[in-house]
């Protein structure tokens, strides 16, 4: 579970209906389970006007238990990046009454949000639930390429091989925890790398 | 009598230095033998004659050197320079207040001549001399904040007011003690400041906030902040972390006076007129050890500060390395008699 550490740092909540016209739900992995655990607490009918964008991941599981929900529209996306064209176009003809919901691993809630607040969604709007994976979304604040699914603490930068300390420090703008690196002041210092979010 | 502008540099071979007169206006920032946080904000109004706050904005001997340390800056990394969208009106407001006020305190250094929106911007020590129409973007070489922020001593952000908060929305920040712009832009007074140890849990920023959002047009109010660096450089951002850290194991006993600078932050707020954003300067003064400890005051008072200082104080501010190195040198400087009150030298 993500823990509140600095004032920066997301947290996340649990998902329930929210009053509106349209409920638009992105998910990754096991975020599918925060979608079908609000069926107890949702009205009859709830998810017949309800659309649900779900990324499964390798293990593909999770899509009958949606499929079970009835939504009026289920669309099952391989990945983050190629589920992005379509949901600008969907944020972009938003209407007002239209209630985003988030649930999964922080790098999707986060790449989601990112692309809803340059769409005019104010943040605190938006209805978010952590499930799975700790692995976070790093930008290397020296050469500013994004590291995805970093699990390790000190980590490696994907793009300039810098070692970095993965900060707690968060930008939405960004959609990424701050990678520093850890060993600036002498190269030689390799600190243990551990296994840290998980 | 103008300033002479040194001729120096804040990277490579160092070559910065003081003159006699700027060591004695340094803005010490301790008035008394410790440090610890406080909302130390006060009305930002003209200082004594030959203080850095002879002038509200303060130009000094290394306006020249300082601007093209930026134009470096800017030229290997553009995104230090910053701006969203909505805050274009607000970069207008920036270049009026700081033309009128480098005008007012140095009409032998800049001039700003004014025919309705026809302006010309007479900047004598760069060698401009620009006519534009105020409002029209078109009209300048940059955008209005980053043409006279190439022009302004310090760092510059530029805060939208809105939703009770400060949004760190806009900003020129090429001289920054280790934050980074390009992340931070876009967050609240409270997401910005989340990395700071123990400020918040003493309500600091709840104070601060309180206080910034009620600033008034034509009432600035300042703060000093400090830290330390290892050589004059004045780019010690995280962007470049991995290129000046290594300079913090290189202090030894027989380099400290040369190597360690105080750097102070003079801080100040100005709630914009068109905007109603605030734009808050962070203008870095600093001085080798060597220079600050002709004054026997800050000597004797920097060392029981440095010596005292919070553990995490100490790590945030990154000194932990040379901090006993330091110690022990300011040490031999320290008779352990009384300092006079005040931030001055005696």
């Amino acid at each position: 579970m993500a823990v509140k550490t600095i004032i920066s740092r997301p947290i996340y909540g649990t998902l329930s209906p929210q009053l509106g016209k349209h409920h638009l739900f992105i998910a990754d992995a096991e975020g599918a389970l925060a979608i079908t655990d609000m069926t107890g607490k949702a009205p009859p009918g709830f998810f017949d006007g309800a659309e649900i964008v779900f990324i499964p991941g390798p293990e593909g599981k999770y899509i009958a238990a949606l499929e079970a929900l009835k939504p009026m529209q289920l669309h099952i996306a391989p990945s983050f990046a190629s589920l992005l064209p379509r949901l600008k176009q969907t944020l972009t003809n938003a209407h007002m009454g239209l209630r985003l919901y988030l649930a999964g691993t922080e790098g999707l809630i986060g790449q989601a949000m990112q692309v809803a607040l340059e769409a005019g969604i104010d943040h605190t709007s938006i209805a978010t639930e952590h499930r799975g994976s700790l692995a976070r979304r790093m930008q290397c604040v020296h050469c500013k390429g994004i590291t995805e699914n970093v699990t390790t603490q000190p980590a490696t930068c994907s793009h300039c091989g810098l070692l970095l300390l993965v900060r707690d420090h968060y930008s939405r703008r960004l959609a990424a925890f701050q990678g520093v690196c850890i060993n600036a002041e002498d190269r030689s210092e390799i600190p243990p790398i551990e296994e840290a979010f998980p | 009598m103008g300033i002479t502008f040194r001729k120096e540099t804040f990277r490579d071979d160092f070559t910065f230095r003081n003159s006699p007169e700027h060591i004695r206006r340094f803005p010490f920032p301790f008035n008394e033998d410790a440090y610890m946080y406080a909302v130390n904000i006060e009305p930002h109004v003209v200082g004594p004659k030959g203080s850095v706050l002879e002038n509200l904005i303060d130009v000094d001997e290394h306006y020249v050197a300082e601007m093209q340390d930026r134009a470096l800056v800017l030229a290997e990394d553009p995104l230090r320079c910053q701006l969203l969208p909505h805050m274009t009106l607000a970069g207008w407001d920036l270049l009026e207040l700081l033309m009128e006020q480098q005008a007012l305190g140095y009409p032998e250094h800049f001039t700003l001549e004014r025919n309705g929106d026809r302006w010309r911007w007479i900047n004598r020590p760069l060698g401009i001399d620009d006519t534009f129409t105020f409002g029209d973007t078109s009209t300048l070489p940059y955008g209005p904040m980053e043409y006279i922020t190439r022009q302004s001593q310090g760092d510059f952000c530029i805060l939208d007011q809105r939703d009770g908060n400060l949004w760190m929305d806009a900003g020129m920040v090429t001289t920054q003690a280790d934050w980074s712009l390009d992340f931070d832009i876009g967050m609240n007074f409270f997401e910005w400041h989340a990395p700071v140890p123990l400020a918040h849990e003493k309500g600091i920023f709840t104070r601060a906030l309180k206080f910034l959002t009620n600033i008034q047009q034509g009432k600035p109010a300042r703060r000093l902040n400090w830290t330390m660096t290892i050589n004059p450089r004045l780019d010690t951002s995280p962007e470049n972390y991995h290129k000046w850290g290594p300079d913090r194991a290189t202090v030894t006993p027989e380099n400290v006076g040369q190597k360690v600078h105080l750097r102070v932050e003079l801080q100040s707020f100005w709630r914009l007129p068109r905007s109603n954003a605030i734009v808050f300067p962070i203008r870095c003064y600093l001085i080798k050890m060597d220079e600050l400890v002709t004054q026997p005051k800050w000597a004797r008072r920097l060392h029981r500060v440095i010596r005292d200082l919070p553990e995490e104080l100490a790590t945030y501010k990154g000194l932990t390395r040379y901090r006993p190195t330091l110690v022990e040198w300011l040490s031999k400087l320290d008779d352990g008699s009384p300092t006079s009150p005040g931030f001055g030298p005696d």
